[in-house]
């Protein structure tokens, strides 16, 4: 194809999305939309599934040891509880960090404990972190047989019930997002279907007079994907500034609490950048589906 | 130049249209086809641009056998026949000068030649004073002007035509024909399926009569010979 076909096919795509403008606008409506339900979707599912994992992350296993060990023996029991599958670490906390770390989380009123201090009642123990999180029940389960093993703790219930509900969040979540972007495409593709058939006379025309298919092709090619990206235009506004304004928010309010939300980069440039891409792919896919059925004459 | 052997066309739906038509059309003739509604005279002229395809038989213009072409190729052998219809075809957003245009833009012709031959052809049916406008701000007879520039304008040896007239008055109809017996004389071969019998009847040339899918009557210089 030559340069100046190409041209022509760029003016042609935008001379008819001015002489359809009613078409062009409802188009462009449908991409907008649909792409700012996903958008917002997908920013409260990335949110979710980021929390999730903090919590997540913050699962351990405490292997409390017997009071007749030996400290010698410490160092074969860590390589022990190791070498069992899907452990990715395992730290050692004597008891005296134990009640450290007790009357520190306790704050003021942690204070009391501190007469506990010569007459410790809390065991040593190795904290234990799985490689997946999903894995603590059934870690925990591989630690308690060990005989050294006194106690094992691992919030049993509380965990379960937690990834529960991530992982239920996460299915919702995609889910839905892909619910979305399946009504964006049917929505696009048959607001695109209508102005093609107001030209289907035109394909027609253009076939007789010996026109390729590829020749006819390429105005709608370039109308879909200049109608797809318009259309993401403003859900990359509101999505920006929405996502600013809560990030400020949440982080203000809430800082001391334990959850985060992502950061505004990478999250909103890399949400920006899908949204263009959906855009375009559904108003490529939606015209040239449509434009295809008019093409065998 | 145009040469059917043994053409047979049988709709899907079982309706046979064309039942061996043997025919064998010169270089630079002009040649009409009658014969009665529904005789298979638009099947005829379909299959000339490949808008059918015969169910069995060739069909050779300008040494392309139309029946046995590849769907792909049909835009490169079109672009070699100028056709014009009853309705005219006109695409209705652009206005006359881009319609002519368009038949030169499909070849990727260079905007400098684009501008020379549809001035030319323009000229010829006398519209250059109407390049800027519209399709539906013409007559019946003006659209099937601008038709019949822009099946002209790349200069295709073979014109075909179906009912260029039907839709026109008789004056309009004359005008047109004075169009046609141009690009005649100018060496391009001319088929016309026509219900027009004063105009068969007065510029005499080839007739091709068809009647239940086969040719009953081929003369040099013809007339009509129906009564409607």
């Amino acid at each position: 194809m030559k340069i100046r076909t190409l041209k022509r096919h760029f003016v042609e795509a935008f001379k008819s999305m001015g002489r359809n403008g009613w078409m062009s606008f409802a188009s462009i409506s449908a991409v907008t939309v649909t792409l700012l339900l996903v958008s917002v979707f997908l920013a409260i599912l990335l949110n979710i599934n980021y929390i999730a994992s903090q919590i997540e992350d913050d699962v351990q296993i405490r292997a409390y040891i017997e009071r007749t060990e030996k400290p010698e023996s410490y160092d074969g029991y860590k390589q022990e509880l190791e070498k069992l599958g899907k452990v990715k670490e395992v730290e050692y906390q004597s008891k005296e960090e134990g009640l450290d770390e007790l009357i520190e989380s306790l704050g003021d009123e942690g204070k009391a404990f501190s007469s506990l201090k010569n007459e410790n009642p809390l065991r040593d123990a190795f904290i234990i972190y799985t490689e997946k999180p999903q894995d603590t029940a059934a870690v925990a389960k591989e630690v308690e047989k060990f005989k050294f093993v006194n106690k094992v703790e691992y919030g049993k219930g509380t965990v379960e019930k937690l990834f529960k509900v991530t992982d239920v969040a996460r299915n919702v979540g995609i889910v839905l997002v892909l619910g979305l972007v399946f009504t964006a495409m049917f929505l696009i593709s048959n607001t695109i279907k209508l102005t093609i058939v107001t030209r289907r006379r035109e394909i027609e025309i253009m076939k007789l007079v010996g026109a390729t298919n590829g020749f006819i092709r390429w105005p709608f090619f370039i109308e879909g994907f200049a109608l797809g990206v318009a259309g993401a235009v403003l859900p990359i506004v509101v999505i920006t500034v929405g996502y600013q304004a809560i990030f400020d928010i949440v982080n203000q309010k809430l800082g001391t609490v334990f959850i985060e939300l992502l950061p505004v980069t990478p999250l909103i440039p890399q949400l920006a950048l899908l949204m263009i891409l959906i855009g375009g792919v559904i108003g490529v896919w939606g015209s040239l589906t449509s434009v295809r059925k008019f093409l065998k004459i | 130049m145009i040469e059917m052997v043994d053409v047979w066309k049988t709709y899907p739906n079982g309706v046979m249209a064309l039942n061996g038509i043997d025919v064998y059309i010169e270089k630079g003739e002009f040649v009409y086809v009658v014969g009665p509604s529904g005789a298979g005279k638009s099947t005829f002229i379909k299959c000339m641009y490949r808008e059918e395809k015969p169910t069995q038989g060739s069909i050779i213009i300008n040494g392309t056998n139309l029946a046995k072409m590849k769907e792909r190729q049909i835009p490169k052998v079109r672009r070699k026949i100028g056709v014009i219809f009853q309705d005219f075809k006109l695409l209705p957003r652009l206005t006359v000068y881009e319609n002519v245009a368009f038949a030169l833009e499909v070849i990727e012709e260079s905007p400098k030649v684009i501008r020379e031959r549809v001035m030319e052809v323009l000229d010829l049916v006398k519209l250059k004073n109407k390049a800027r406008m519209f399709p539906d701000e013409l007559s019946g007879g003006e659209q099937q002007r601008v038709s019949i520039a822009r099946s002209i304008v790349n200069h295709p040896p073979v014109v075909i035509a179906d009912e260029p007239t039907g839709n026109l008055d008789p004056e309009t109809a004359w005008e047109i024909m004075d169009i046609f017996k141009e690009i005649n004389t100018r060496g391009t071969t001319v088929v016309m399926a026509t219900h027009n019998k004063e105009i068969v009847n007065t510029i005499t040339k080839r007739v091709i009569a068809i009647e239940g899918g086969r040719i009953v009557r081929d003369e040099a210089k013809g007339d009509y010979g129906y009564e409607d």
